[in-house]
């Protein structure tokens, strides 16, 4: 089985390189878009807009509330008939990813706000400070702290579910699994390559997020 | 009569079916300090939030120093400022070290330089035994410490009347007296000062004026001897004779 795997390696690690390759590049606009539109959301059901509340709660409830692969499908296959312009599958999985994960970056960033105790907005207040001074100097500062490990979780999260995209053959580590595994039948050996491959990927991120947040805590 | 600070007319307020305050009308002067006792839930704590409009009155009047807050177009912020609030939980900021929990809203709100904000805190620090700790943070602290903290973080802001909420009920027994002690020297200086409080004793030293409350209203008022020593008010009078001190 090692052997097998050491030398499905050697002949195919370009294979699997560039489905990480991929796998990276799926991620990191996953995990950028997916902040800023999650943030949008979170101040959007934060306001006290009805209507936007309204929206933000029927947004998040239905991508929530569905499985993610039911969304992929969903924006594969409509997207690019409701678009005026062409759209390519990679961009139509790309854009269902994000949004998905945004309801989920949305709902962090909401509950890291709201979990901020609420005497120290009283307290900000009855020094006087305004609402904008309150929240950027008072709550803000804290609901980071709440924020940025959950948000952390969520990104690995994330990495794991661009693997999804393999259904619909975009290039990424998933994908490399199916290509080496159809031109060898070597189905298990390929499998714990790739498996290696995220295991290594998610343990620097969840060892990098471990000191990041010791960090945070190192001056309370 | 000295000028009045603050005076409250009609006010009203509930939270949802349940009526909290119940028509108080009630002037505060200028160098007063009040304390106002009663049974838990008797909306002592209402009463004071709603000075500083931390507790929306349903109805009634505000006026501090003859401007009424709950007016359209009021900064409320503004008004604020010269009305300092101490918490039971202190409330201190935990992502600040100690002089910037003090100079914060100096700097921010009132555009105190940092340099003198910084030289003013050190020396309410130093008043209240805490300049040691200037550069820590809040959770290094004892709550004895913490409380105090926020009565010189108040008093930062130069306030012209502080409200305390119950500032000792969230302390643990031994640090009780290190917060009193603050707080006796701090309405020695003539700062005009309404405080919600359980200790008696202190409330009796202290107040020119006892306020008691029950049942969303002030049932008596009087001087602290004429309120402990010979109430008139049957509430009051079984307040009172279920205590201990």
């Amino acid at each position: 089985m090692v052997s097998t795997i050491i030398k499905l390696w050697q002949k195919y690690d370009y294979v699997y390189i560039e489905g990480l390759l991929g796998t990276l590049w799926f991620s990191a606009i996953t995990v950028f878009a997916a902040t800023l539109l999650g943030t949008l959301i979170a101040v959007m059901k934060l306001s006290k807009i009805k209507v936007l509340d309204w929206f933000t709660n029927i947004y998040i409830g239905l991508l929530r509330g569905t499985p993610i692969l039911l969304q992929l499908y969903f924006f594969w296959l409509v997207l690019p008939k409701a678009l005026p312009f062409e759209l390519s599958d990679t961009a139509s999985i790309i854009i269902a990813l994000i949004v998905n994960a945004s309801s989920y970056v949305a709902e962090v960033i909401r509950a890291g706000i709201q979990a901020v105790d609420k005497g120290q907005i009283e307290a900000a207040k009855s020094l006087g400070m305004s609402n904008k001074n309150t929240f950027r100097r008072i709550v803000l500062p804290q609901a980071i702290k709440n924020i940025l490990p959950a948000l952390g979780n969520q990104y690995i999260s994330m990495i794991k579910q661009t693997s999804l995209a393999s259904v619909f053959f975009l290039q990424e580590l998933m994908t490399s699994y199916k290509t080496v595994q159809s031109a060898t039948f070597q189905a298990v050996p390929s499998l714990v390559i790739v498996g290696i491959i995220y295991l290594l990927l998610t343990s620097v991120l969840t060892k990098g997020l471990t000191l990041f947040e010791r960090r945070l805590q190192a001056n309370e | 009569m000295s000028r009045e600070i603050i005076r409250v007319e009609k006010l009203y307020k509930s939270f949802g079916d349940l009526e909290v305050l119940k028509d108080i009308n009630e002037t505060i002067y200028e160098g007063e300090v009040v304390s106002i006792i009663g049974p838990s839930g008797s909306g002592k704590s209402t009463f004071l939030r709603c000075l500083n409009l931390l507790e929306i009155p349903t109805s009634g009047r505000v006026y501090f120093e003859g401007v009424n807050l709950l007016d359209k177009g009021i900064n409320i912020a503004k008004y604020r400022q010269r009305i300092g609030m101490v918490f039971q939980q202190f409330n201190a900021f935990p992502h600040l070290r100690v002089i910037e929990n003090i100079t914060l809203a100096p700097i921010l709100e009132k555009g105190i330089p940092k340099a003198e904000a910084e030289k003013r805190a050190m020396e309410l620090l130093e008043r209240v035994g805490l300049a040691d700790k200037r550069d820590e943070y809040p959770t290094k602290l004892s709550g004895g410490q913490k409380q105090r903290l926020a009565i010189i973080r108040a008093m930062a802001m130069e306030p012209e009347l502080l409200l305390f909420d119950e500032p000792t009920s969230a302390l643990d027994p031994e640090m009780v007296k290190e917060v009193l002690e603050v707080i006796r020297d701090l309405v020695k200086t003539g700062i005009t000062a309404i405080i919600v409080t359980h200790e008696m004793g202190f409330a009796k030293e202290i107040s020119d004026r006892i306020l008691f409350m029950a049942d969303g209203i002030i049932q008596e008022q009087g001087r602290p001897e004429e309120i402990f020593n010979n109430p008139k008010n049957p509430r009051t009078i079984d307040f009172l004779s279920k205590l201990l001190y």
